[in-house]
């Protein structure tokens, strides 16, 4: 069972924009309701894209660095990096068609 | 899965987990289909104060799984897939899904509302750069930073008050020259002292670069144009409901909203509708809970008439 894996302002680099495969970075905080909405989906991508797609999770209370590096200002707020560049944004609550939609057009 | 079911009940908040709960306790082979997760907007609430039974308010998140919880012990099965039609063929009625076709001999169409965009230029483009349509998700990003909340009901006022917590000052901008929201919220807002009103007051552009930096406002009475500088902009103008996928099936008003009987029977025998998207809603979770069982129970008499 894969699993989303949670990174930091530490391990961003080493995690994200080296990495040889695609990475989804959930930009959340626990004070935001949609962000917990999203979790148990985010959990399934993790599972149907294992191998194709990291799914990792960043709290941005406790990250801020990595946070204002992206201009993030409104949570849930997904970004996918493929080979250390963000090339695709998904701001606010979707569901899940519409992100499978968007990780599909990634690695096609 | 199954594929026939006697009540399919489209859409997952307060009406559809209700219909569910009502539905399942009557032995019907009861099908929710929800596009996200359980919960539907009331989710979005840090704290529900106004749905009976939890004195010291609930979070909107729990309230909608508790609910959904509860109607599960009974039977009710859930599918998670989008809604994308209905088609009706007599007593059968075919639910069109992203994850195939469910037929039932009642539906019960529960998929409640969305937030209405303002429309205006900037609003797109800055959207997660200032403009936000959550206050809990996103107020803690606009720490001593001026921000603004465009609307005059309760989910702005309550977005208003939400916002003092972090926001250098707080500025409502309202239409009208009056509040839509209940007397209490308003109480609180107009007793803080970080919110100001501009009212009769409507804004005609979002403005910035890489972020929101400006609102183009114009008065609606005097016609005179101002700007006011914001590092946020809080949309809370009313809901939409999500309707679209019923259209030429059954019929909708100009809003999009279904009209019911006080049976939630809709014109088409068998077809109910329940919560926001029902024509003169009150757009409460209470009163989508009390539509969605009262749909749950004429569903059943239609079922086994």
């Amino acid at each position: 069972m894969t699993k989303p894996i949670v990174i930091d302002d530490a391990t961003f680099d080493q995690t994200v924009l080296k990495s040889k495969t695609p990475v989804l970075v959930d930009f959340w905080a626990p004070w935001c309701q949609p962000c917990l909405m999203a979790a148990p989906v985010l959990e399934e991508l993790a599972e149907e894209y294992a191998g194709k797609i990291i799914i990792a999770k960043l709290d941005v209370d406790q990250n801020a660095k990595t946070a204002a590096k992206y201009g993030i200002m409104s949570i849930p707020n997904l970004i996918i990096f493929k080979e250390g560049k963000p090339v695709s944004q998904i701001v606010g609550y979707k569901p899940k068609t519409e992100l499978k939609r968007d990780l599909d057009a990634i690695l096609a | 899965m199954n594929k026939e079911y006697e009540v399919i009940i489209i859409g997952g908040g307060p009406a559809g987990l209700s219909a569910g709960l009502y539905a399942a306790r009557a032995r019907l082979r009861s099908l929710l289909i929800e596009k996200g997760v359980v919960g539907g907007l009331v989710a979005d609430a840090e704290l529900v104060e106004n749905y009976p039974g939890f004195p010291e308010g609930i979070s909107g998140v729990e309230l909608g799984q508790l609910m959904h919880q509860q109607a599960t012990k009974y039977g009710l099965e859930t599918l998670l897939a989008e809604a994308t039609g209905l088609e009706l063929h007599g007593e059968k009625k075919v639910v069109v899904t992203t994850k195939g076709k469910f037929t039932a001999k009642a539906v019960i169409i529960a998929s409640g509302s969305e937030r209405r965009k303002l429309g205006i230029p900037g609003e797109v483009e800055f959207t997660g750069k200032g403009v936000s349509y959550c206050a809990t998700c996103d107020g803690p990003f606009f720490k001593g930073q001026p921000v603004a909340v465009v609307g005059g009901g309760n989910a702005a006022i309550t977005e208003a008050l939400h916002l003092v917590k972090f926001a250098s000052r707080v500025k409502v901008i309202h239409r009208r020259n009056e509040l839509r929201a209940t007397r209490i919220l308003e109480e609180r807002a107009l007793a803080e002292p970080k919110i100001e009103f501009l009212w009769n007051t409507t804004v005609e552009e979002i403005e910035g670069k890489d972020k929101v930096k400006r609102l183009s406002l114009r008065n609606v009475i005097t016609g005179e144009k101002s700007t006011l500088d914001v590092a946020g902009v809080f949309v809370s103008v009313g809901l939409r409901p999500n309707t679209a996928f019923v259209k030429g099936s059954i019929p909708v008003d100009d809003a999009g909203y279904i009209a019911t009987n006080e049976k939630m029977e809709t014109e088409i025998p068998g077809i109910f509708a329940a919560g926001d998207v029902r024509r003169n809603s009150a757009q409460q979770s209470i009163t989508a809970a009390g539509d969605g069982a009262t749909a749950a129970i004429y569903a059943e008499k239609f079922v086994s008439r």
